[in-house]
């Protein structure tokens, strides 16, 4: 039976979806604004991110709203608690787009301290795990959102690799300090784009089967959940 | 088919069984055990078909019902979850062209529909609270040991006695204490279901059966009754007819999902509300029926 009220879910769904595609938006122009010293485009995504501010506080006014007036209840009660869980996680990632945009423009005053290999590739899996998190939203795909969890591991190992890198970089010469921390800083960031997208295909699997997937060791490690 | 979880199981369509789900797509996730895994069987239903005249009102139905524990049977109206309440304790008895084509209901292992058993008896061990209270045209003390007059009790000590712990059980002493003998009719709606409740519990039975008892009430009295509810399933076990999903979630521990006389779902109270296997169960409890 449609209710008259149906329009609001529609409208909450919608508003996650947009929150979505801004971050991830967010997400790439940032590292493009670093890889290619472009100013002016991290400054753009410096401005956006209110845009993201905005969505996050709407998503939450709504939810609450819904919850005080419509008591949803199994589905919708499940939509609306990640809808907030997860619009929280999308703001983060805005947070972090915003940091790395801001460093790009301090790096680019500066000649490059190596080529820009690592970064892009972590922040093409980031990226990745981001699109099919929020892909897995409107397809309810348990698998794709399990696949986006184990390949977490992946941006942790580039990562720690890029850290043992840009350390050996610092030590060689105290000049390289500067930049080889901003890159860091960058690297991490990324990361944690990466545990935003986790905790947001964790988030999907719940909606779509009210089942906490997170912290489950057995998961990151044997690549299967156990079945039961 | 019914549908009986404790874990989940997802479904793509209304009434399909579980069995051929993909197993990958359930894990294994710590949780809170439920307290119901610690409750026994009571009541036992199996293959229950019951009929009014000629309409086949009942359609197979299996339901296990916890000891001390609070069952809510929910449906849309006429889907027989109030007729299988009454047949919980042969009430269904009293109406014309009824009967039990298949199966039988159990209350502690004893065949309720057994030849041997009265009736009267059972119904003092399972008693019942309706929809409309109907307090005794008597007085409040009158009306609580009507029971107990009838089985023969004359001590004054002792009805004095099942009066005051009835309705001290039922939540309603304070209040009515100084005016034990006047009418039970002079009470409030929600202090008349409470009468009607203590009247139940004066001869102790062991179940209590509640066919919409806070339909009539306002949201006061309906949250004294739910209060009452949540204290007497330590003592009693309590099966709740309801209209109300909010009232169905805040109070009971299993729900059971009935449509068009057939058992659809049964599951802990916690599942059922937030991730129904049924896709007709999650229409009904998120009022999308229809």
């Amino acid at each position: 039976m449609k209710r008259f009220f149906d329009s609001e879910l529609e409208t909450f769904r919608s508003g996650l979806i947009r929150m979505g595609e801004v971050s991830i938006r967010q997400v790439r122009d940032a590292i493009k604004a670093l890889v290619e010293s472009d100013v002016g485009l991290a400054d753009q995504v410096i401005a956006a991110d209110d845009e993201l501010d905005d969505l996050e506080k709407q998503i939450d006014n709504e939810a609450i709203r819904y919850m005080n007036l419509r008591a949803p209840i199994a589905t919708e009660l499940r939509l609306v608690i990640v809808g907030m869980k997860a619009s929280h996680d999308l703001e983060r990632v805005g947070d972090e787009a915003t940091s790395i945009a801001k460093r790009a423009v301090k790096l680019a005053a500066e000649p490059p301290l190596k080529a820009y290999v690592d970064i892009p590739r972590m922040a093409g899996i980031a990226i990745e795990m981001l699109r099919d998190a929020m892909d897995t939203f409107l397809s309810g795909d348990i698998e794709k959102a399990l696949a986006v969890v184990r390949r977490d591991k992946e941006v942790d190992d580039i990562n720690k690799q890029l850290y043992r890198e840009l350390s050996s970089y610092m030590i060689e010469k105290p000049g390289n300090i500067t930049r080889a921390l901003e890159l860091m800083f960058i690297s991490k960031s990324i990361e944690r784009i990466a545990d935003h997208a986790t905790n947001i295909a964790e988030e999907m699997v719940f909606l779509a089967q009210a089942q906490d997937i997170r912290h489950l060791e057995e998961l990151k490690k044997s690549g299967r959940p156990a079945v039961g | 088919m019914v549908t009986t979880t404790s874990s989940r199981t997802p479904l793509s369509s209304p009434m399909e069984t579980p069995a051929d789900t993909p197993a990958s797509r359930t894990f294994k996730v710590s949780s809170v055990p439920s307290e119901d895994d610690r409750a026994d069987t009571l009541i036992e239903i199996k293959d229950f078909d019951f009929y009014y005249g000629t309409k086949q009102a009942l359609f197979d139905i299996n339901l296990k019902l916890d000891d001390k524990r609070v069952t809510a049977f929910i449906g849309p109206s006429g889907c027989g979850k109030s007729t299988l309440l009454r047949c919980l304790n042969r009430m269904n008895d009293l109406i014309d062209g009824t009967r039990i084509t298949r199966g039988g209901v159990k209350v502690r292992g004893v065949d309720i529909y057994g030849r041997d058993v009265d009736s009267i008896e059972l119904r003092k061990r399972v008693g019942m609270v309706f929809q409309k209270s109907n307090p005794f045209p008597k007085s409040i003390y009158e009306n609580i040991v009507y029971g107990l007059r009838i089985q023969g009790v004359k001590s004054k000590a002792r009805l004095d006695e099942v009066v005051e712990k009835s309705l001290r059980g039922a939540a309603l002493w304070d209040e009515v204490k100084d005016r034990l003998h006047e009418s039970g009719l002079s009470l409030s709606g929600g202090q008349q279901q409470r009468l009607c409740i203590a009247r139940t519990i004066a001869v102790e039975p062991e179940v209590i059966l509640m066919d919409e008892p806070c339909s009539a009430l306002d949201p006061i009295a309906t949250a004294k009754v739910e209060e009452l509810i949540h204290e007497l399933k330590k003592q009693f076990t309590i099966i709740i007819v309801t209209h109300s999903m909010q009232q169905a979630a805040r109070c009971s521990d299993k729900t059971a999902f009935f449509y068009m006389g057939k058992l659809i779902e049964y599951a802990d109270t916690r599942t059922i509300f937030m991730n129904p296997a049924n896709a007709q169960t999650e229409a009904y409890v998120s009022g999308r029926f229809g």
